[in-house]
């Protein structure tokens, strides 16, 4: 066990974690943050991805300790009270979201993607989500909605 | 309802979409209770082994254990069918199958329940195991269950309708052909997890489930408790295809810790355990026999299937009649035949996966049927529309046909996709293909007998106007919560996204069989129409006896009743509302559907009736490398009949997904087996999920045949939107390259091979 102090979400926190505990842990079971979905637990899926320094990465395969000094966005922290970020508006409205698993990570890498790319190409935006698996909706709808929000901008 | 529709046609938003977007919405394993423990489950290494003892003490005496069970804790059969309850909560006396479930712990932590496990002795006696359902027809000595008759054979259909003899008799060309379709998976993202809590004599299970109805009955059943001690709440689910449409091992293991320790107990299923809990797509190996015309006319057709079943009945019986039952259409077979078999093998359970039991002959068929087309010099387009059926007919196996847009399906995809135009005049190395299809919107029986609605729904409308809609339908990612306010919506006159929806409860929400046969929006849409016109007359009675009018005279759109007269009035909803609470107490009406008797005069009639039929036809377009024999899709093009497309943007993800989940079981997924039994890949990474750089945009035309008896005119369009793609893609392939492939999912060395076998016969 060892404490660690971090940035979640914009708010300064402190917690104590088990050496092997992974991110995906801390954030959903000490934070109750459940949004970051854990699919496999294997970093083959993407749904646990959060954005680290701005970054995504798979909160499934990073060890909570290493998140010591960072700062650590989760799904939760994307939207302003009632007002949606642009890409969970295009989500919604595009009709992105099936079940919604996949949808906090694929955000996250979306707003990622969009932030070091501000419009980037349809291969692009396919290449930047192929780490996050989708198995309801096909993708099709999810590439329109990340170009919608690149033009709601 | 001759107005123009207030809602529907026009895009509604999910009912829960916020939620899902900004991570508020509880999955299962979301949910916390407190003093929850955690549960976890012991599984066979061996493929097929007796179970001589199980020492359990070791594990009940570590610290931080609060309960362990095995199979004796609940020895009453189960299953999802009726005619086929062979599994256990817990294995009792028997494993068949790598994964197999023994014991399980519940644990303050999962550390420890997984150091429990390892604790818990069991001592097998290894049996030999089989893995081919060949040797599964034959092997005596094996017996996967002791009930089988012969050898390992659950069950075997043999049909005939219509002089099938003279069928082929009157051929002027026949074509047999053997085909075979690898198991998929279903792989929703979201892995199983159920949490149990057993209080004052009570059970309360929340889990990802796509049945709570059925898996109320059975959590009865096996835990010896009564029906109305039982309470199945499905929260938020992430994806099911299937997977999720039986009760489960990991439900009756949380449920039975529960009962045990006291206290609350969540089973997460690892990734791993959710590829070992399967229920997925049967391996298939299939034989057809087609007679046609000269011109390409059908005359006769018979149909061989062999069910590779994996150890447990699960849907299996289901998938075998439909394997025959669903070749009748989309094409007028005037006389047909069908043998089905379905066998044990050591392997987890093959169940129902989208577009259950219909996808592998679908394949087969239409494959075959490009053949007959070409061996006939017939265009693959002008085959179907030759043979295509018509709306208000019968099929030779009595299926009803009601409304049919098939040949709008072929017309519209052949011109989006300039097939006549484009088709032979590709680059080297591309093709084009086609494929059609037919699916039932929802099984025209329940699966245990009963003479009861096999929908309900109940509407409450509060003096503030509030309408919420109660329905025991399960919405699974699909959108059917968003489907009955939608519905509910149109006939109040109350904007959907206002309409509250309380669903797959057992407790609160009157049942519906669940999310199953495609069945929702017709059946669970049929009884909210109901109970939502009741609501309306309700309201429109008080309102016209206020004001000294007839009710018919009244209308109920966007939110206000318009009440004629000099000069017109109007009330909000609201107001009406209240005041017909004011004059006859609560509102609320109640609706239920139960599908018109359908089912055929014979053994196996029952399987195959549907209320309607969707009908699909999906254009492909394809590259072939030659020289690597990778196959990239390029386009699909997918027509699909659903009747009416209730919410336009929520049915064509539909279409595109069953679409992307249908190439992705022809190019990539492979759920197999190493010959000692285990799991060949039992990994996202591993059993290839298509990512989006792997899939193509999926073109969706929505052909709307206006069904009579579906809400609205709609009918299904989740499942049967599955079936085409692989047809498609396998007919392209022959045309970018000339190669036939009759075993799918198909990979680049088959493609070489295939390559190779044509260059030595030229």
């Amino acid at each position: 066990m060892r404490v660690i102090r971090f940035t979640l979400n914009g708010d300064p926190v402190e917690t104590g974690v088990r050496t092997e505990e992974t991110l995906v842990q801390t954030l959903r079971e000490r934070f109750g943050l459940t949004g970051t979905k854990q699919g496999c637990d294997l970093g083959d899926c993407g749904a646990c991805t959060v954005l680290f320094d701005g970054a995504p990465v798979l909160s499934c395969l990073m060890l909570s300790s290493d998140a010591e000094g960072h700062s650590v966005q989760t799904i939760e922290g994307l939207s302003n009270g009632e007002k949606l970020h642009p890409l969970q508006k295009a989500f919604l409205e595009e009709g992105a979201v099936q079940c919604g698993y996949c949808t906090p990570g694929m955000i996250l890498t979306a707003k990622a993607l969009l932030e070091s790319n501000p419009d980037p190409s349809e291969h692009e935006i396919r290449r930047a989500l192929s780490g996050n698996l989708c198995r309801c909706t096909g993708y099709t709808k999810i590439v329109s909605a990340v170009k919608k929000a690149v033009n709601s901008d | 309802m001759s107005k123009e529709f207030q809602w529907i046609g026009k895009p509604t938003l999910r009912y829960d979409g916020v939620a899902r977007v900004t991570g508020h919405a509880l999955y299962a394993d979301d949910l916390r209770l407190p003093g929850m423990l955690v549960g976890k489950i012991l599984r066979s290494p061996h493929a097929h082994a007796r179970i001589r003892s199980i020492d359990t003490s070791r594990a009940e005496a570590l610290p931080g254990v609060k309960a362990v069970a095995t199979g004796q804790d609940a020895p009453v059969t189960y299953g999802i069918l009726p005619v086929s309850e062979d599994e256990y909560a817990l294995a009792v006396g028997k494993v068949r199958f790598v994964g197999d479930e023994v014991a399980a712990v519940a644990a303050v932590d999962e550390e420890t329940a997984l150091r429990a496990l390892s604790l818990i002795e069991v001592d097998y006696e290894v049996l030999p195991a089989i893995f081919d359902p060949h040797e599964a027809m034959v092997r005596e000595d094996v017996k996967i269950h002791e009930g089988t008759k012969i050898a390992n054979i659950e069950r075997q259909a043999s049909l005939s309708f219509g002089d099938v003899e003279a069928g082929f008799a009157s051929a002027d060309y026949i074509r047999e052909d053997s085909f075979f379709k690898g198991a998929a998976t279903h792989a929703p993202l979201e892995p199983h997890s159920a949490m149990a809590h057993f209080q004052d004599g009570k059970l309360t299970v929340w889990t990802s489930t796509q049945v709570p109805h059925y898996l109320q009955r059975y959590l009865s059943k096996v835990l010896g408790l009564a029906q109305d001690r039982v309470r199945v709440i499905k929260p938020v689910l992430g994806g099911g295809f299937g997977g999720k449409g039986e009760p489960l091992p990991l439900e009756f293991a949380a449920s039975i810790l529960a009962r045990k320790s006291g206290r609350p107990v969540k089973i997460t299923y690892t990734r791993e355990e959710v590829f070992l809990t399967h229920r997925g797509r049967h391996p298939m190996h299939m034989k057809l026999k087609t007679g046609v015309k000269s011109d390409g006319r059908i005359t006769a057709l018979h149909f061989e299937s062999l069910l590779d079943g994996g150890s447990y009945g699960s849907y299996g019986v289901v998938t075998l009649y439909y394997s025959g039952q669903l070749l009748t259409g989309p094409y007028v077979i005037p006389a047909y035949s069908f043998k089905a078999t379905r066998v044990n093998t050591n392997k987890p359970p093959c169940g129902a996966q989208r577009g259950h039991g219909a996808v592998q002959p679908r394949f087969a068929f239409e494959v075959h049927l490009d053949r007959i087309a070409s061996d006939l010099g017939i265009d693959p387009l002008d085959i179907r529309l030759k043979n295509a059926m018509e709306s208000d007919t019968r099929t030779v196996n009595e299926l009803r046909i009601t409304s049919c847009g098939f040949r709008e399906c072929l017309e519209r995809s052949a011109e989006k996709s300039s097939w006549k135009e484009r088709r032979g005049k590709l680059p080297e190395g591309r093709g084009m293909g086609m494929a059609g299809s037919i699916y039932i919107s929802g099984a025209g029986l329940p699966i245990y007998f009963n003479p009861m609605h096999h929908s309900n729904v109940r509407i409450e409308v509060d003096r503030s106007g509030r309408v919420t809609v109660f329905c025991g339908a399960s919405d699974i990612g699909q959108g059917s919560d968003t489907m009955l306010a939608l519905v509910a919506g149109e006939v109040l006159g109350v904007p959907p996204e206002l309409v509250r929806v309380v669903s797959a409860d057992t407790d609160t929400t009157p049942v519906d069989l669940g999310s199953y046969s495609s069945r929702v929006t017709f059946m669970a849409g049929n009884a909210c129409h109901a109970a939502a016109t009741e609501v309306r007359k309700r309201i429109l009675f008080a309102v016209a006896e206020e004001h000294g009018v007839s009710s018919e005279e009244l209308d109920l759109r966007y939110h206000l009743v318009e009440i004629p007269g000099n000069p017109p009035k109007t009330m909000s909803f609201a107001e009406a509302a209240a005041l017909a609470e004011a004059k006859g107490g609560m509102v609320c009406g109640s609706g239920g559907y139960t599908p018109p008797k359908l089912a055929g005069k014979y053994r196996g009639g029952g399987v195959g009736p549907s209320p309607a039929y969707s009908f699909s036809a999906y254009v492909a377009e394809v590259d072939v490398d030659r020289e690597t024999g990778v196959v990239k899709v390029l386009s699909l093009v997918a027509a699909h009949d659903l009747g009416r497309a209730l919410n336009p943007p929520a049915a064509e993800g539909q279409v595109q997904g069953a679409a992307v989940m249908g190439l992705a079981e022809t190019l990539f997924e492979r759920n197999d087996f190493l010959n000692t039994g285990q799991h060949a890949s039992p990994s996202l990474l591993e059993y290839k999920v298509p990512t989006a750089l792997d899939v193509p945009d999926v073109l969706p035309i929505l052909v709307e045949s206006v069904d009579p008896e579906g809400p609205f005119g709609a009918k299904e369009c989740g499942e049967g939107t599955l079936c085409p793609a692989i047809p498609a893609v396998i007919n392209a392939i022959y045309d970018a390259v000339g190669i036939w492939l009759h075993d799918a999912p198909i990979t680049p060395e088959a493609v070489l091979n295939a390559l190779r076998r044509q260059r030595q016969k030229e």
